[in-house]
Order: C-alpha cells, then sequence, then structure tokens
C-alpha cells in the first residue's frame, strides 16, 4: 500500500506561523471504509449513483436540524482570526488546513444552492457546484480535521469547524463515502461491545491477570470487578485502558483508588468501551446507539453511580450529550453528579482525605500536563467553569512534588489537540498526525529544557496512543505520556501490607 | 423626478432589508439546537451566557484574545460605525432628541476611525498571505462599498457642502409619505445609493454576521447540560 513517508518537522525555539504550501497535504486521505463496514452502519456501501443530489438534499436536511450549521455557514467574515490556530496548519502549511478554508469548502457548496447570492453570483461570492474534484477535497481534509474547537475558541462568532466537518461527514456517510478507522469501530461496538472488538471471555482474562499483577507488586488484593450486579459504582472508561500501555496503568490506577476507598465498582462487558466515535463522523443516531449501551448496562447491574475513566471525546459525549442522549439518570445517587469523571471523584476523595497520597513515591518525575481538547473546549468537571483545568491539575500535584505547566497560549482552553483526534488515529495518516502534533511537541520542549520535565500526564485515551507514536519522531521517549491515574496508583496508599 | 426615484428605491430597499433579515433570523431561530455544545469554560447559567453573548457583541472577547490587529481595527471600525449611524439619526427625526445632539462631534471624528479601521482591515486582507487566501471578490467589494459610503459622506462633510436642511425634509417626507424634493448633488446620490445598494446585500450576505452573533450555539448556550435535560423536537423517539 501506497504511503506517504512521514516526516516530522523541526522543533522551533518560537512558534512561527507558516508560509502557505498549497496542496501540501493533498495526497493525505483516510483508507475509505468497505461496503460492509458502511452498510452496517446502515449508510449505502458504496458511492450511489445520484449522489450530487442526495448531498444536497442531506445538506438541507441538516441545516433544518441543526441550527449551530445554519448560523455558521453564514456567519463567517472571512476575517482571518482562525487562519493560524489549527495545529494541523501550523503543522503543515496546507491552507486548507486553516479553519476558515476548511469551512468554506462545504460553505461554497451551501452559498451555491442554498443562498441567493450564490445562484446568481457564484463567482463573486465563492460559490461552487459540488463536483467530483469538491468531494475529493471534503474527503481528504474533513479528514485533516481532529474536531479539537480550538478555532471556536478564538472566533468572533464563534463558528465552531468541528460542527463543519461533522456535518460533512454526514453527509459523506449518507451518500456512501465512509471513512474505514470510525466507521469499522462502530461497527465492532455495536457487534461486541468496544472498540477493539474485545470480547467478554478475553476481558475477564486480562482483568484478572491485571488483578495478580498488583497483588504481586503491592501484595494488596485489589479487585477489577466486571458485570458485578449491585455494585454502587459503574466505571466505563476507554477499552484502550484494558491491555494498551500506558493507558493499563491508569485502570490499574482507578482500582487502587477504588480500593483505597472502600468503594465497590463494577465494569461492564456490555458497555465495556467509553469511547463513541459516533461524535466523530457527526451522527446523532450512532452516537445515541452507541451510547444506550451505558444505559442498559447500569440498569441491569443496579449500579447507583456511573463514573467515566480516561477519555477525552468520551467525556464530552458524556458530560455534554449523555443526558440528552440516554437521560434522565433520575434512577441513580442524586448526591453525585451523573455522570461523574473519575477524576472528579479522585479529587474529591483526596480533599475527604479518604485516601491518602505518598508524593515520594514519585519523585523521580518531573510532571507537566497537557488538556485533551474535548475536555477542555466541549465539557466540564467540578460545577465550576474551568474545573476540567484545575481537578486534574490538583490531583497531580496531590500525587507528585515536581509540576510544571507549558506555556499559558498552548494549555487549558488554548490547548493544542495531540494531532491524533477526531477519527484519525489511524496508520495511514501517520504523516498528518506527526505534523499535527508540532506545536504540542515545542510547547513540551520548552519545559522540558527549562524544567527538565519527564512526564506528561494527560487524561484521553487518544491522546495517549497517539503521543506514544508520534513522540518518538520528535526525539522523546514514548514513556513520557501517561494518565493521571497512573501517578495515583503509583503514589496511593492502600494500607496494611497483608 | 429625482425624489420620486430615490423615494421608491429606499421603500424598496427598507422592505428588502427588513423582510430579509426578519427570514434570516426567523430561521436561525427556528432551527434546533439538539445538543449543548457552549465551547467551554462556559458560564454555568443562561444568565451568565447572556452576558458572554454580551461581551462578545461589545467588546469582541474572542477576537481580542485571537488577534490583537483585526480586533483594533474591526473594533474601531465597529464603533465608529455606530456613533456615526447614531449621528445619522438627526436626518430623520424633528425635533433631534438631546443625547442624538451630544452625540454629534463624536460621529464627525469617527467618520474618520471608520476609514482608518476599514483601511486596516482592507490592508490586511491584500497583505497578509493567509487573509488574501481566503478573501472572495465579494469580501473585497463589501470594503469597497463601505469606504465608498464614508468617503462620499465625509467629502460632504469636509469637500463640497450639499443642502442637508432640503435633505431632510426628504427623509422626513419619505417618512410621512409626503414627498419632497431631493437635492441632485453628486455626493449626495453617490452617498445614498451605496447605502441603498448596502441595503440590499445585507440580507443575502455575510453581514448577517450581525444577527448571526446572537443565535451561536457555542456563545449563547448555557454550560448546564448535567443539571438540564434538552431534547429537540425531531430526537424524540
Amino acid at each position: 500500500m501506497a504511503q506517504a513517508a512521514v516526516q516530522a518537522p523541526a522543533l522551533k525555539e518560537y512558534p512561527v506561523i507558516p508560509i502557505l504550501a498549497r496542496d501540501a497535504m493533498a495526497a493525505s486521505k483516510p483508507y475509505a471504509a468497505s461496503d460492509k463496514m458502511n452498510e452496517a452502519l446502515g449508510f449505502p456501501g458504496k458511492l450511489v449513483d445520484n449522489w450530487q443530489a442526495l448531498a444536497i438534499e442531506k445538506m438541507g436536511e441538516l441545516l433544518g436540524k441543526y441550527r449551530s450549521l445554519r448560523v455558521f455557514l453564514d456567519a463567517c467574515v472571512h476575517c482571518g482570526a482562525c487562519t493560524d490556530k489549527c495545529h494541523y496548519f501550523l503543522g503543515t502549511g496546507d491552507p486548507k488546513n486553516m479553519p476558515v478554508a476548511r469551512q468554506d469548502l462545504l460553505r461554497k457548496v451551501y452559498r451555491r444552492h442554498f443562498t441567493l447570492a450564490g445562484k446568481l453570483f457564484p463567482k463573486l461570492v465563492g460559490a461552487e457546484d459540488l463536483t467530483e474534484s469538491v468531494l475529493e477535497d471534503w474527503y481528504k481534509y474533513f479528514n485533516q480535521c481532529s474536531e479539537c474547537r480550538r478555532c471556536s475558541v478564538y472566533c468572533p462568532y464563534g463558528i465552531d469547524t468541528a460542527e463543519i466537518t461533522m456535518a460533512a461527514k454526514e453527509i459523506m456517510n449518507s451518500i456512501g463515502v465512509g471513512q474505514k478507522y470510525t466507521n469499522e469501530i462502530i461497527g465492532k461496538v455495536h457487534k461486541i461491545g468496544n472498540n477493539l472488538g474485545l470480547p467478554k471471555p478475553a476481558l475477564a482474562n486480562t482483568l484478572e491477570t491485571l488483578e495478580e499483577e498488583i497483588k504481586e507488586e503491592t501484595g494488596v488484593d485489589v479487585r477489577l470487578p466486571l458485570d458485578q450486579e449491585g455494585a454502587e459504582v459503574l466505571l466505563v472508561t476507554p477499552s484502550a485502558d484494558f491491555f494498551a500501555e500506558p493507558h493499563v496503568y491508569s485502570l490499574i490506577g482507578y482500582a487502587k483508588v477504588f480500593h483505597a476507598a472502600g468503594i465497590s465498582w463494577t465494569l461492564s462487558s456490555q458497555a465495556s468501551e467509553a469511547g463513541n466515535f459516533g461524535l466523530f463522523i457527526g451522527s446523532y443516531d450512532q452516537m445515541k446507539k452507541v451510547a444506550s449501551r451505558v444505559r442498559e448496562a447500569v440498569l441491569a447491574l443496579g449500579a447507583k453511580r456511573l463514573v467515566v475513566g480516561e477519555c477525552g471525546h468520551a467525556w464530552r459525549v458524556a458530560y455534554s450529550f449523555w443526558n440528552t442522549l440516554i437521560g434522565p439518570f433520575d434512577f441513580l445517587d442524586a448526591r453525585y453528579p451523573v455522570p461523574q469523571h473519575i477524576c472528579e471523584m479522585t479529587w474529591d476523595l483526596i480533599k475527604r482525605g479518604a485516601i491518602r497520597l505518598d508524593r515520594e513515591k514519585n519523585d523521580q518525575l518531573v510532571v507537566t500536563f497537557h488538556d485533551s481538547c474535548n475536555v477542555a473546549r466541549g465539557a466540564g468537571m467540578g460545577g465550576v467553569p474551568g474545573g476540567q483545568f484545575t481537578i486534574p491539575r490538583d490531583i497531580v500535584r496531590a500525587a507528585c512534588s515536581k509540576f510544571h505547566d507549558m506555556a499559558p497560549e498552548t494549555i487549558h482552553e488554548s490547548t493544542y489537540c495531540c494531532g491524533g483526534g477526531g477519527g484519525l488515529l489511524t496508520d495511514e495518516l501517520l504523516d498528518l498526525r506527526v505534523k499535527g502534533a508540532l506545536p504540542r511537541m515545542e510547547a513540551l520542549k520548552q519545559v522540558v529544557d527549562e524544567h527538565g520535565v519527564n512526564f506528561m500526564a494527560t487524561i484521553c485515551a487518544i491522546c495517549k496512543a497517539q503521543f506514544t507514536k508520534v513522540m518518538p519522531y520528535y526525539k522523546f521517549d514514548m514513556s513520557m505520556v501517561g494518565g493521571v491515574h497512573q501517578l495515583v496508583g503509583n503514589a496511593i496508599r492502600l494500607g496494611e501490607l497483608h | 423626478m429625482l425624489a420620486a426615484l430615490y423615494a421608491s428605491l429606499f421603500y424598496a430597499a427598507t422592505a428588502v432589508l427588513v423582510a430579509g433579515v426578519a427570514w434570516r433570523v426567523i430561521e436561525y431561530a427556528r432551527a434546533p439546537a439538539p445538543l449543548r455544545i457552549p465551547t467551554t469554560p462556559a458560564p454555568m447559567t443562561r444568565a451568565g451566557a447572556a452576558g458572554r453573548v454580551a461581551r462578545e457583541v461589545l467588546l469582541f472577547e474572542s477576537l481580542y484574545r485571537s488577534n490583537k490587529w483585526i480586533w483594533l481595527f474591526g473594533w474601531l471600525f465597529h464603533v465608529a460605525l455606530a456613533l456615526v449611524l447614531l449621528r445619522h439619526l438627526r436626518y430623520f427625526i424633528q425635533p433631534v432628541w438631546g443625547w442624538v445632539a451630544f452625540v454629534q462631534p463624536f460621529g464627525v471624528y469617527a467618520g474618520f476611525a471608520l476609514v482608518a479601521g476599514l483601511a486596516g482591515l482592507w490592508a490586511r486582507r491584500l497583505f497578509v498571505e493567509r487573509i488574501r487566501y481566503i478573501s472572495t471578490w465579494s469580501d473585497h467589494l463589501m470594503l469597497a462599498l463601505l469606504a465608498g459610503i464614508a468617503l462620499s459622506g465625509l467629502g460632504m462633510k469636509y469637500v463640497a457642502h450639499t443642502d442637508i436642511v432640503a435633505l431632510k425634509e426628504f427623509m422626513l417626507g419619505l417618512i410621512a409619505f409626503d414627498w419632497q424634493p431631493l437635492p441632485a448633488d453628486p455626493a449626495l446620490l453617490v452617498h445614498l445609493t451605496l447605502v441603498l445598494a448596502l441595503m440590499v446585500v445585507f440580507p443575502a450576505s455575510k453581514l448577517l454576521h450581525a444577527p448571526g452573533v446572537f443565535f451561536s450555539p457555542t456563545r449563547n448556550q448555557a454550560d448546564d447540560s448535567r443539571e438540564r435535560r434538552h431534547v429537540a423536537a425531531w430526537a424524540r423517539d
């Protein structure tokens, strides 16, 4: 399979806005989904005959269903505020990776078919028919957007390119132009229950092995229960936590927290995945269908609380959309937020003295924290604006003595995407992913050089997988990345040894 | 003859502007917002979200964080435009309200600020490579239209005065449906023609950012998704 060579840009002392490099990424596109993968989600298997007409019809339908799309397509004034805000633009220089230019790929077709000016004077207002080459551009460049919403922070009208990208993906899926990575994974969730296609026996086996490992390491019987009816907490976590490194260390961390705090908990084989790729393809129906497993699982197991593990986009879906999609949750314990982030739970336990951490256990680490885009800009924590920034950092500080933040313009709501979000975490897009990581790598290098940082904590499975893959291209050790609960797991006091 | 032509054009342009913007606003208002998508961190209450929108409208808060030059020129232009429009109220009301009289000198100087703001924005559009790339012909025409309006207006104030008393009688006559003669003054006719053009293109152009900003879900929604359940009509089972 032909694959573009992966090239990491050089890390510069100061971030520089690149000179435009037209069509620099015109060769980058993900593998197409097979007929079967598309059909499993109710989409046409391959490009339908009258695709132009159907795509325009779908666009019209979406304009009637989403105020965001309607307002965002009208309101842009081409001011240019967003042009230097996208990590993919900063890493590639391809002008179509400027948020406004990406939006315009869809907007020009909207103008042509849904506005008077575009119908009468297409050239004047930059309106274009939906031709094959436009569709090709859609497939390439809407698959170079990680839906991280950084541009929406800076737009004077709050235009969120993620909403445009999602609409474009929904239109493409509706005419049979599906992307393999996302559509295959959603199919696996429907069929097996998680993104990785891990069946129940394998899951049970993995959890048992982990229990043995913890016992060996600490001498304590820390349990990782599966499908245990009557447990107080149902933990829904990304399936990568079950075996990928460094993800699994966070899973061990969660288990130790539950153990030390004496909270009964369980995982579910039915909802063995917090991730919800329905978000990435902009499909309300798919997102709802994927999320509904969680409601079914919590009802079946009779849990009283719903806690979500370290996963960025999953937390956005859980925090911002679950109540809408699969609520109301009036049958759960109202003393706790529903859903609750594992960091919210852990921080609450630390504050109350219900668990104790020994910072010295992490003394070999100098830690920084990478805010994951969907947590930072699409969700919240702790019931106060910005709680999603303070709570994970408070936990890190409670678990480690050495902490340094990266440059202020690269953290909190200004954080840069890891480069692998939005359904792009697939090998054929590795060149894009490496380039998209550039702004984060530059900010990391600064704290590495100035403060000797040797660990970047984060609370997202995609960030963890992406960074371990791309950091070696920038001469960083891949073990520098890990979860917040990995640090908690190292430092937590489990009580007297037997 | 001239008066009749411009009178009918003004009625037509006003009808297009009002009906066109109303149509867009109704469409924005009627389109459901099925999911909570405020760009976080966001205010947790609706009052807080209203405050956020107010800061966007009055101060261009997000733009300020984004790019100080675009903010400077853009904000300067909009504030100047607001002052100039307020100053122009005197041509449509009799007697002139006290605060409209008060605002007159500010409105005059704002005319220069307006041109300066437009010039700055246009320079960026021409000379910053990224912004040149995203610019369409209509982006340049819009700037030309506004610059033409501003310069012809300043021209009447500082170069060749028009018969402003007669103009005011024409405008009051328009409102009262009692048409009065219009001074056949080139600068004035250019000024009025460009204003008419602006009114007509408003509802079919990017000028819709003005009503649009109030309807932007990433700005006007409160971050209350865990506390309140929102379900769009089309999403109900």
